[in-house]
C-alpha cells in the first residue's frame, strides 16, 4: 500500500520528539530553519513565451492575479529588512513581464542581489550591456540540449538558436561567468562534455540540475528522467568536474555511489529555501508548487515574513523528519532519502527512498505501484499552460519535433520552464562546496565542534535553490 | 595560514552584509557573490566591534576572548581576510 492509498492528512512524518539535536556540523544547524532563507526563488510570471515539456511550474499563461509592480516592490522592501541577500528570479519567462528591469533595478537600489533564469529571449545586445555594468544582476541561461534537436524536443523549435544568441550577446558584452542552466534528461545525459565546451566557449559557468516530476515534468518524467547507468555516469562526470560546475546540491541523492558531492546535501525545503509564486503564494520549494507544501501568501497579514517564520508548514519541515526505511541505508547520512518533492509526485512515501533511489530501492517501490491504480497528487492549483500546441508529443527518435508549429505562424506563446528546476543557492562565483566538509575547516569557533564552518565561504549550498 | 595581523586595524568590507542567526551570522559579499558562515556569536561580535577599535586583538579582547582561544579567532578572521570578507584598515 503506498502512502496515497490511505487517507492522509499529512504526508510529513516526523521523528520522536525524544531524538536529540546533532549540533555539531552547519548542516544540522540548518535543519532547524534560519531567520530568512538563503535561497529564495521568486517566479515573477507565469507568462512564457515557450512551452517546455518540463515546466514546473507550468507556465504559459499570465495569471491576472500576479502581484502588480507595487505589490512586488513591497515584497523587495521586505527582502531588504530580512536581509535577503539575494534572490533568484524566475517564471515563466520573467523578462517578458513588462516592469521586469524596472523590478531588477529596484531590487538593486534595495540591496538586494538577483539572479535571473532566461530563456534568453529577451538578452539583446543592449541588454547584455546593461547587465554587464551592475553588480547586483546575475544570469541564468537555460539550456536542455548541447545540439537543437536535443535542446528543441524538450524547449521547442527555435529555443535553442534563442539561447545560443542571448549567450552571444552576453559573451560580446563581456559578461563573465554567467550561468548556463542545464535540466538533465535521459537525452542530454551523454552531451555533459558538450555542455561544457559551451560554456568555456562563452565564458561562463555550467550548471546542471536534476529534473523533478513536478508541474508538466510530471507527464514526461518516465521519458526523460536518467537511468540508472546514466545517474552513474552522471555522478562520474561530478565527481570528476568538482567545483567547476554548479548543481545546487540538486544531485545529492548521487551521494549513495560513494562519495559525497559537494554541497551540503540537504533538503533545503522550508528551511534555507523556499519559492514565492506569481500570485504571491509561498511554498517550501521550487519543486512543490501543490496545496500540499503551501505555506501562505505574501498578500496575508505580516506578508512574507510571518509566513517565512511562522508559519505551520515551515515549522514541521524544521522538525526533525523521520528517514523512515531508509534509515538503515549506509548511505542515509549523504543521501537523507533524497528529494521530497520527487517522492510525492511519484507517489511514494515521504519517508521512504527517492524514485531515482540509486541503490534501486525507489524503482522497486515503484515498480510495486504498477497495476494498483495509484492516483498520483494532481494539484488544484491553476494550470497555466498555453491551451494551444505541445499536444501528442511522443517518444523521440532521434529528433522527433512534435512542437508543431503552423506554416505563417509565429511562435508566441511558450512558456520558459525558467524556473530552472534546480540548483545551487548562491550567484556565486568560484563554489566553495560544503562548508561542514571543508579543508579549511581548522578554525573551529565552537570548542565541540569537530568541523565547524566558521569564517569560511560558501558558494553552494542546500536544495532547492534555483 | 597563522591568519591575520592582530595588531592592526581591520573592517568589514564595505560591500558585506551581515545577517545575524541563531547559530552565529551569514556574512554576504555583494562583490564576490560568496557568502559565510560564522558559527559562533563571540566571532559576530568581534566582526561586529572591529571598525570601532584600533585592532583586531582590541576586539577579541571586547568580545570577551581568553588569551587561550585567541590563536582559533585569529586563524578565523585570516579565512575572512582571505575572502575579502574583512580588510586591512588602510587609514
Amino acid at each position: 500500500m503506498t502512502l496515497l492509498d490511505a487517507p492522509r492528512t499529512s504526508p510529513f512524518v516526523l521523528a520522536p520528539k525524544d531524538i536529540p539535536r546533532k549540533t555539531e556540523r552547519l548542516v544540522d544547524l540548518f535543519e532547524y530553519g534560519l531567520d530568512a532563507p538563503i535561497c529564495l526563488t521568486w517566479e515573477l510570471t507565469y507568462a512564457c513565451n515557450l512551452s517546455c515539456v518540463h515546466c514546473l511550474s507550468s507556465s504559459g499563461r499570465r495569471d491576472p492575479r500576479e502581484l502588480t509592480t507595487a505589490e512586488a516592490k513591497a515584497v523587495i522592501d521586505e527582502f531588504e529588512r530580512m536581509q535577503v541577500f539575494y534572490v533568484n528570479i524566475g517564471g515563466g519567462e520573467p523578462t517578458v513581464r513588462p516592469d521586469f528591469w524596472e523590478l531588477v533595478d529596484y531590487a538593486s537600489e534595495h540591496h538586494v542581489g538577483v539572479k535571473f533564469s532566461t530563456n534568453g529571449v529577451k538578452i539583446s545586445p543592449e541588454i547584455a550591456q546593461r547587465l554587464v555594468r551592475s553588480d547586483y544582476v546575475d544570469v541564468q541561461i537555460s539550456l536542455d540540449g548541447a545540439t537543437a534537436e536535443v535542446n528543441d524536443h524538450v524547449r521547442g523549435p527555435g529555443s535553442y538558436a534563442t539561447a545560443m544568441n542571448a549567450m552571444q550577446n552576453m559573451y560580446e558584452a563581456g559578461f563573465k561567468g554567467f550561468k548556463i542552466s542545464v535540466v538533465c534528461t535521459s537525452q542530454n545525459i551523454s552531451q555533459l562534455d558538450d555542455f561544457k565546451a559551451i560554456a568555456d566557449k562563452f565564458d561562463a559557468q555550467l550548471r546542471l540540475t536534476r529534473l523533478r516530476p513536478s508541474g508538466r515534468g510530471a507527464d514526461v518524467w518516465d521519458e526523460l528522467h536518467p537511468t540508472q547507468t546514466q545517474q552513474r555516469e552522471l555522478y562520474d562526470w561530478l565527481v570528476a568536474h568538482g567545483d567547476g560546475v554548479l548543481t545546487g546540491d540538486s544531485f545529492f541523492h548521487l551521494s549513495a555511489f560513494g562519495d559525497a558531492l559537494p554541497g551540503l546535501n540537504l533538503c533545503g525545503a522550508g528551511r534555507v529555501v523556499c519559492l514565492i509564486d506569481p500570485v504571491g503564494d509561498v511554498y517550501a520549494c521550487p519543486f512543490a508548487i501543490h496545496e500540499e507544501f503551501l505555506a501562505g501568501n505574501v498578500r496575508s497579514e505580516g506578508g512574507f515574513q510571518e509566513v517565512w517564520q511562522h508559519s505551520e508548514l515551515f515549522l514541521k519541515l524544521r522538525e526533525p523528519q523521520s528517514g523512515g526505511a531508509c534509515t538503515s541505508c549506509a548511505f542515509f547520512d549523504t543521501c537523507k532519502g533524497g528529494c521530497m518533492a520527487a517522492k510525492f509526485f511519484t507517489g511514494l512515501p515521504l519517508d521512504g527512498p527517492d524514485p531515482e533511489c540509486v541503490q534501486g530501492y525507489g524503482e522497486e517501490l515503484l515498480k510495486n505501484r504498477k497495476g494498483k491504480a495509484v492516483e498520483l497528487p494532481k494539484s488544484s492549483i491553476v494550470d497555466h499552460s498555453h491551451r494551444t500546441t505541445r499536444a501528442g508529443r511522443e517518444g523521440m527518435g532521434s529528433v522527433q519535433l512534435t512542437l508543431s508549429r503552423r506554416a505563417g505562424m509565429v511562435p508566441v506563446n511558450a512558456s520558459d520552464c525558467e524556473v530552472s528546476p534546480l540548483v545551487g543557492f548562491t550567484p556565486e562565483q568560484p563554489p566553495a562546496g560544503a562548508c561542514d566538509e571543508s579543508p579549511l575547516a581548522g578554525m573551529n569557533l565552537l570548542a565541540t565542534s569537530q568541523s565547524s564552518c566558521a569564517g569560511e565561504s560558501c558558494g553552494e549550498g542546500t536544495c532547492g535553490c534555483s | 595560514m597563522p591568519g591575520l595581523d592582530l595588531d592592526r586595524g581591520w573592517d568589514l568590507h564595505p560591500q558585506v552584509s551581515v545577517r545575524p542567526e541563531p547559530f552565529g551570522a551569514l556574512l554576504y559579499h555583494f562583490g564576490t557573490r560568496q557568502l559565510s558562515f560564522l558559527k559562533d556569536t563571540t566571532l559576530l561580535a568581534v566582526v561586529r566591534t572591529l571598525a570601532d577599535v584600533p585592532s583586531a586583538r582590541a576586539a577579541c579582547t571586547a568580545a570577551g576572548i581568553a588569551e587561550s582561544d585567541l590563536p582559533r579567532y585569529q586563524r578565523a578572521l585570516g579565512t575572512l581576510a582571505k575572502s575579502s570578507m574583512v580588510v586591512e584598515r588602510t587609514s
